[in-house]
């Protein structure tokens, strides 16, 4: 597929005529691993997937976390998970594992009418 | 299953405005295209807190103080936010880092221009930040999950930054006339870079725009820009300021504002590298970077000291 | 009516905290990595805050005693070198992220025990300020002192800039726990705990501990290293430049 892309936004700059800097050596540096960060945002509520961060250690991903996504009273619990521990399903998967469910309307309360006179059900 | 009838089920699944996830398939243009532009706006978040950290140190009140500390320290979370988004495409962010450094990725143009005087930093929130929310805005609906996720918090969190802005070039304009003065001359210098954020106009672009089709992108150039004359039109009327535009008139039948031509030449210069700061901003993320390839080895190898220890403590 | 130590004790406790801070914020966009700029910037912003509530401290006992017209920006903006009062080692060069943690956990950890004193020195404005101050100044220490045991215990490279930073900071701990009459706090009865503290840390962080040596004083009574002048000259630019401006 040929494409080409000539207008550009505020954040999407074409490499084409561009210049400027002079070329320095690709680090081989070895980055802090990167961590999935979770918050409850307060007492009562699950942790919720927020974002992610790097951080060397989970101590100080967590702390990291606090530091950049609590910044604004967010939060109350953190949790953080290396984000190569987490497994995920595969999304060509997804009709086979999530359609089937669709045509069960009996598991809803709304697939049973009763009359009106049934008080608190 | 054929690769057209994967790209024919991707578009459909655009059509219907549901988004792609990181797992999903995708064609290898959209990837790029995504990546790219992620990861430019991440460097310009972070090149972005240069010009204005410049002014940290001389903040005329505490108050202003902490007020210009908190939005620098909330680009570096935003540039944070896209970074993440973009290693979701499969790309480091130490490689995304070393393509700023090396100049082969871009950032905005608008950050290589200087921060001369304080006002500056009133004019910087209000017309830049202003110019890159209306991109930002749009962007919270583009197709990509976790593009769009970040910029749904980045949007929450700015919304103070162009406010403070304002504000800040109000109480100037109702100063002494020195302050006066320097709130003019502020925005005098940051009008028209404000509207070159917005990119070439519309005409100078070809028809096979892929990422209107591919709803990354939403609007055009020349949509945006002329959203943002109408609004900063109307409230520099209340700073009793003028914007630098002999051209600039309500236009009854458009029911817009007409404004003057933009200077395409000191565009261009920018972009490629000639603008006043460019140099200047680079070496200043190269230099922090290089100082701080020890502390972040440092880290990783107290880490690793530390997880032979527990391990060696349990066996 | 509050008594002239009072207001200088306040201007001292407002007057490290702000230049602190102002040294702190120079790394801001400079940091080693996107996520610990995040970080020493929110401390800044901390220190800044506490600051504030010192300096509106200090200003009203003044306005209330009729000395001067004082708000927290007068007292921050309008006062120079030799009435400044903070603490020596708040005024020191970042120097490399070494030096900088470092200077972070000294202070820091000496603070936190002052702060949990000062909650109890008879003066209700310090208690309040204080207990806010403490919830902020206890991550400051955690913080900082996990840098000086990650550092210390690293690399070789790390390590070295440990000991580096040690040796240029040491003698700039000694001021801490020398009283000027103003102070309200006995901060000589905090030693002990200070060194406990800083010893169980570097035992950790595999730095030693630094032979008695010749300790630098005077910034509490406003004799100071010639880098105030200087952070002062930037801090202060505007206001002196446009004076009685609003900004």
């Amino acid at each position: 597929m040929h494409i080409q892309i000539r207008k550009f936004y505020y954040g999407d700059i074409p490499e084409e005529n561009t210049g400027g800097a002079t070329p320095i050596n690709h680090s081989t540096e070895q980055g802090w691993p990167l961590w999935e960060v979770f918050i409850r945002s307060k007492q009562g509520l699950d942790h919720k997937h927020v974002g992610s961060l790097h951080a060397a250690d989970a101590a100080m991903a967590i702390e990291n976390a606090r530091d950049v996504y609590t910044r604004r009273q967010e939060g109350v619990s953190i949790w953080v998970v290396e984000s190569k521990f987490v497994h995920a399903s595969d999304p060509a998967d997804a009709e086979s594992l999530y359609e089937p469910a669709a045509d069960k309307i009996y598991r809803h309360p709304t697939f049973y009418d009763l009359p009106d006179a049934v008080k608190h059900m | 299953m054929e690769l057209y009838d994967l790209e024919k089920k991707f578009q459909e699944k655009i059509e219907k405005e549901i988004k792609i996830e990181p797992r999903d398939w995708m064609p290898d243009a959209y990837r790029k295209t995504n990546l790219r532009q992620i990861s430019q706006h991440a460097h310009s978040e972070i090149v972005g807190m240069l010009p204005e950290g410049n002014w940290i140190s001389r903040a005329p009140s505490l108050k202003r103080k902490a007020i210009l500390i908190a939005k620098v320290q909330d680009e570096a979370g935003h540039g944070l936010y896209l970074y993440s988004a973009a290693e979701t495409l499969g790309t480091s962010r130490e490689q995304m880092i070393d393509d700023l450094h090396s100049g082969k990725a871009k950032y905005s143009s608008i950050f290589n221009y200087p921060t001369l005087t304080w006002a500056d930093m009133g004019a910087v929130g209000w017309l830049v930040d202003g110019a890159a929310i209306l991109n930002q805005v749009m962007l919270c609906r583009t197709s990509y999950g976790p593009y769009a996720r970040a910029m749904v918090r980045i949007c929450k969190e700015e919304s103070f930054h162009q406010r403070q802005g304002f504000e800040s070039l109000l109480v100037m304009s109702q100063g002494t006339e020195a302050q006066r003065a320097m709130c003019q001359d502020a925005i005098n210098r940051w009008w028209w870079p404000s509207l070159m954020m917005f990119g070439p106009k519309d005409s100078e672009s070809t028809n096979s725009d892929q990422s209107m089709k591919w709803k990354i992108k939403r609007k055009t150039n020349d949509e945006l820009r002329q959203q943002f004359v109408d609004m900063i039109a109307e409230q520099i009327k209340l700073l009793g300021m003028t914007l630098p535009d002999p051209d600039l008139r309500w236009n009854e039948e458009r029911k817009h504002y007409d404004f003057g031509e933009i200077n395409w030449t000191e565009f261009w210069n920018v972009v490629k590298g000639n603008g006043p700061c460019n140099k200047q901003r680079l070496e200043a993320r190269n230099k922090a970077h290089e100082e701080g390839a020890w502390v972040r080895a440092a880290a990783l190898a107290y880490a690793e000291k530390k997880r032979v220890r527990t391990t060696a403590k349990v066996a | 009516m509050q008594t002239q130590p009072t207001i200088d004790y306040a201007l001292h406790l407002a007057d490290s905290a702000l230049i602190l801070g102002q040294r702190n914020g120079e790394w801001c966009a400079h940091g080693p990595i996107l996520e610990q700029d995040i970080a020493i910037t929110n401390i800044t912003l901390d220190l800044i805050g506490q600051s504030r509530l010192f300096y509106q401290y200090a200003a009203a006992c003044m306005n209330e005693s009729g000395t001067a017209e004082a708000t927290e920006d007068t007292l921050a903006y309008l006062r120079t070198e030799r009435s400044f009062k903070n603490l020596l080692m708040c005024e020191l060069p970042n120097g490399d992220w070494a030096q900088t943690v470092l200077r972070q956990f000294f202070f820091s950890q000496f603070q936190l025990l002052l702060l949990e004193q000062l909650q109890h020195a008879g003066n209700e404005q310090y208690a309040a300020i204080a207990a806010k101050s403490i919830k902020e100044t206890q991550y400051h220490v955690k913080w900082s002192s996990e840098w000086v045991i990650r550092l210390g215990d690293g690399t070789a490279e790390s390590h070295e800039k440990m000991e580096n930073a040690v040796n240029a900071l040491w003698m700039y701990t000694g001021e801490f726990f020398i009283a000027a009459d103003y102070e309200a706090v006995d901060v000589a009865a905090l030693k002990n705990k200070w060194m406990e503290a800083v010893t169980a840390i570097f035992e950790e962080a595999t730095l030693s501990m630094p032979e008695n040596t010749f300790m630098q004083t005077g910034g509490k009574t406003g004799t100071h290293t010639e880098h105030l002048g200087y952070i002062l000259s930037e801090l202060q630019y505007l206001q002196r430049t446009y004076p009685g401006a609003e900004w």
